[in-house]
């Protein structure tokens, strides 16, 4: 799964080597309109069920528009406990994965190019376990606690670990989903700096090693730090495998737990999720990591 | 990660630049060390733990644990076989319906020639890409469910229309295959130079020559990575379908997540982890062959 978005170079190159001499612009009049075809039909498809949803949620058939799907949502039953919660793990899952793969990768950059490999296929993988394989080894993991362990100083942990408050298994969990993620944006924002040399210069200048990390790389990798954020925000939010099977409700679980009674209001969250999301990622293609943006993500689905 | 003062004499005797390799190696190889530690216990206990009990039965008085492949051929049989051959071939349609799709969409925006539509398209492409799961569902629920606005202003039910089926789940599959089809196969339809078409027509090719003979052979591992990758993305699915399918659809993911979460009987659990083995052998089956594909058209795509 290399990267997949073109890059700026090659875009120029296919521009300036498109010449369109006058006997293909007579050929080039037939595409047009099934190029338009194309478009058009797809533009409806992905745009139809957007507005559909929208109407959905003010429309109600009898009574006219009403924004009342919006405006409850605040005041609905477990809507504010769901979304903390589920912001609270987002923040523990990019400091933890964050934290993990920064150091990782600078080290491969800069002195162990032959842990290179191991780290990239360790960071990949969970690109091939699916998350519900993921769950039901979890799971089983999460049984040994009682079963075996009830009577040494570890059970305590696996009931940490699995606080209705805080589900730190969740974050755990949701740290190896994003790996694939972090890695890709951090490679490629570490591929565009000269490590080696910025590293050398700041520790000749007395540097320490964490404040090389910290005041000298770190601000030079922002823009691929926070594409690694925000996919990581967009995962965790909308996560719903993991979570429901194991019992506990952030977000995505509880939309779908009201769903029963309050029809209008799940699609009005959905909606309102939708939007933060691409609002997210919006924002993350125009600070620059536009690949990051559009590679494609392990978002639940 | 503080270190020694990077002086001579404190890291042995050897000179000039093994030194300097002996100094390095070991402390890098630290900064990567909570990773590798993590994945080993996040990654690797949980993956362990499915595959040991795919593959073991403990028998419950003794508390005595054997080898069986008895959770295996259990999840190949019944209901169970029925799933996953239910998710294959959901995958299987649902990816050759969005590569097709996908490419004629890349197809157009690359033709194109302006750059607005290009960004237009390829940032929606990767927006809608990352759209999937529970949200996904709903708009669908909304658009096409039973009393869904299309549903109902087009008068679908009486035709016969049913979202929560194989077809319906289908149609809402395709929403985030199709735009990732068009990321995966954009770069490679760029990397059909112009100059070969040209070259092809004063040779006197047809259009359709120049895909026989050029065009497609050159595109072709991209086009299979494409939908070997769409194959995986929807064989993986599971939140979509759970909120909106629920059991009705046989499918490997709801088949797990039934035996994971209700109150089974024991030793079901265990097929539910064989099961978790079986995806994970096709999905890993899947990127043994999308991996080589990327590399070969990778080649044509400097």
């Amino acid at each position: 799964m290399a990267a997949m978005t073109p890059t700026a170079q090659e875009t120029a190159a296919v521009e300036a080597t498109s010449p369109a001499p006058d006997v293909t612009r007579a050929r080039h009049r037939r595409p047009r309109v099934w190029r338009g075809l194309v478009l058009g039909l797809a533009g409806a498809y992905f745009l139809v069920p957007l507005v559909a949803s929208f109407a959905f949620t003010v429309h109600v058939p009898g009574r006219g528009i009403s924004f009342d799907a919006y405006t409850r949502l605040l005041s609905a039953e477990g809507f504010t406990e769901s979304l903390l919660l589920s912001l609270g793990l987002a923040a523990a899952t990019i400091a933890l994965s964050l934290t993990l793969a920064v150091p990782a990768l600078i080290a491969v950059r800069l002195g162990s190019p032959r842990l290179r490999p191991v780290i990239e296929v360790m960071c990949m993988l969970p690109l091939v376990v699916p998350p519900i394989a993921l769950v039901t080894g979890i799971a089983t993991v999460l049984r040994w606690g009682p079963e075996h362990l009830s009577r040494t100083p570890l059970y305590q942990t696996f009931i940490a670990v699995q606080n209705e408050k805080f589900p730190v298994v969740l974050v755990l969990a949701y740290a190896v989903l994003a790996l694939p993620f972090v890695f890709r944006s951090l490679d490629a924002g570490l591929r565009a700096i000269d490590v080696p040399t910025l590293v050398e210069a700041a520790r000749s200048c007395g540097a320490s090693w964490p404040h090389t990390v910290l005041r000298v790389l770190v601000p030079n990798l922002r823009s691929s730090l926070a594409g690694a954020a925000f996919l990581t925000l967009a995962l965790v939010l909308g996560e719903f495998t993991i979570a429901s099977l194991l019992g506990f409700r952030p977000f995505a679980v509880w939309i779908v737990s009201i769903s029963g009674a309050h029809a209008r209001m799940s699609v009005a969250v959905s909606v309102l999720s939708l939007v933060i999301t691409w609002a997210l990622l919006l924002l993350l293609s125009r600070t620059g990591t536009a690949s990051a943006a559009s590679a494609p993500s392990r978002k639940e689905s | 990660m503080s270190a020694p003062a990077p002086t001579p004499h404190t890291t042995g005797t050897a000179g000039g630049s093994t030194t300097r390799r002996r100094r390095r190696g070991p402390r890098t190889w630290l900064a990567a060390l909570p990773l590798l530690v993590f994945t080993a216990l996040c990654f690797g206990i949980p993956l362990g733990a499915l595959v040991f009990g795919a593959v073991t039965r403990t028998d419950s008085r003794s508390g005595a644990t054997s080898l069986t492949g008895e959770h295996l051929a259990r999840s190949l049989q019944g209901p169970y076989l029925g799933s996953l051959i239910g998710s294959v071939q959901l995958s299987a349609l649902t990816a050759l319906i969005g590569a097709v799709l996908g490419v004629l969409i890349a197809q157009a925006v690359v033709t194109s020639r302006s750059q607005g539509l290009r960004n237009a398209a390829l940032t929606a492409s990767g927006v809608l890409a990352n759209f999937g799961g529970v949200p996904l569902a709903f708009a669908f629920i909304a658009t096409l469910g039973i009393s869904g606005v299309v549903t109902r202003l087009a008068d679908l039910g009486s035709l016969g229309w049913d979202l929560y089926s194989f077809t319906g789940l289908a149609v809402v599959y395709l929403y985030f295959l199709i735009p990732l089809m068009v990321l995966a196969t954009v770069p490679a339809l760029d990397g059909l130079r112009p100059q070969w078409r040209e070259a092809a027509q004063n040779a006197g090719a047809t259009a359709w020559q120049f895909w026989r003979h050029v065009g497609l052979p050159v595109l072709a591992p991209s086009l299979l990575g494409g939908f070997v990758l769409l194959f995986g993305t929807a064989f993986a699915a599971h939140a979509t379908a759970a909120a909106l399918v629920g059991g009705s659809v046989p499918l490997v993911t709801l088949k797990i997540a039934d035996a994971l979460s209700g109150n089974v009987l024991t030793g079901q659990e265990n097929v539910a982890l064989a099961l978790g083995l079986d995806m994970i052998l096709i999905a890993g089956l899947v990127m043994a062959v999308y991996l080589p594909l990327q590399r070969r058209s990778a080649r044509w795509l400097r």
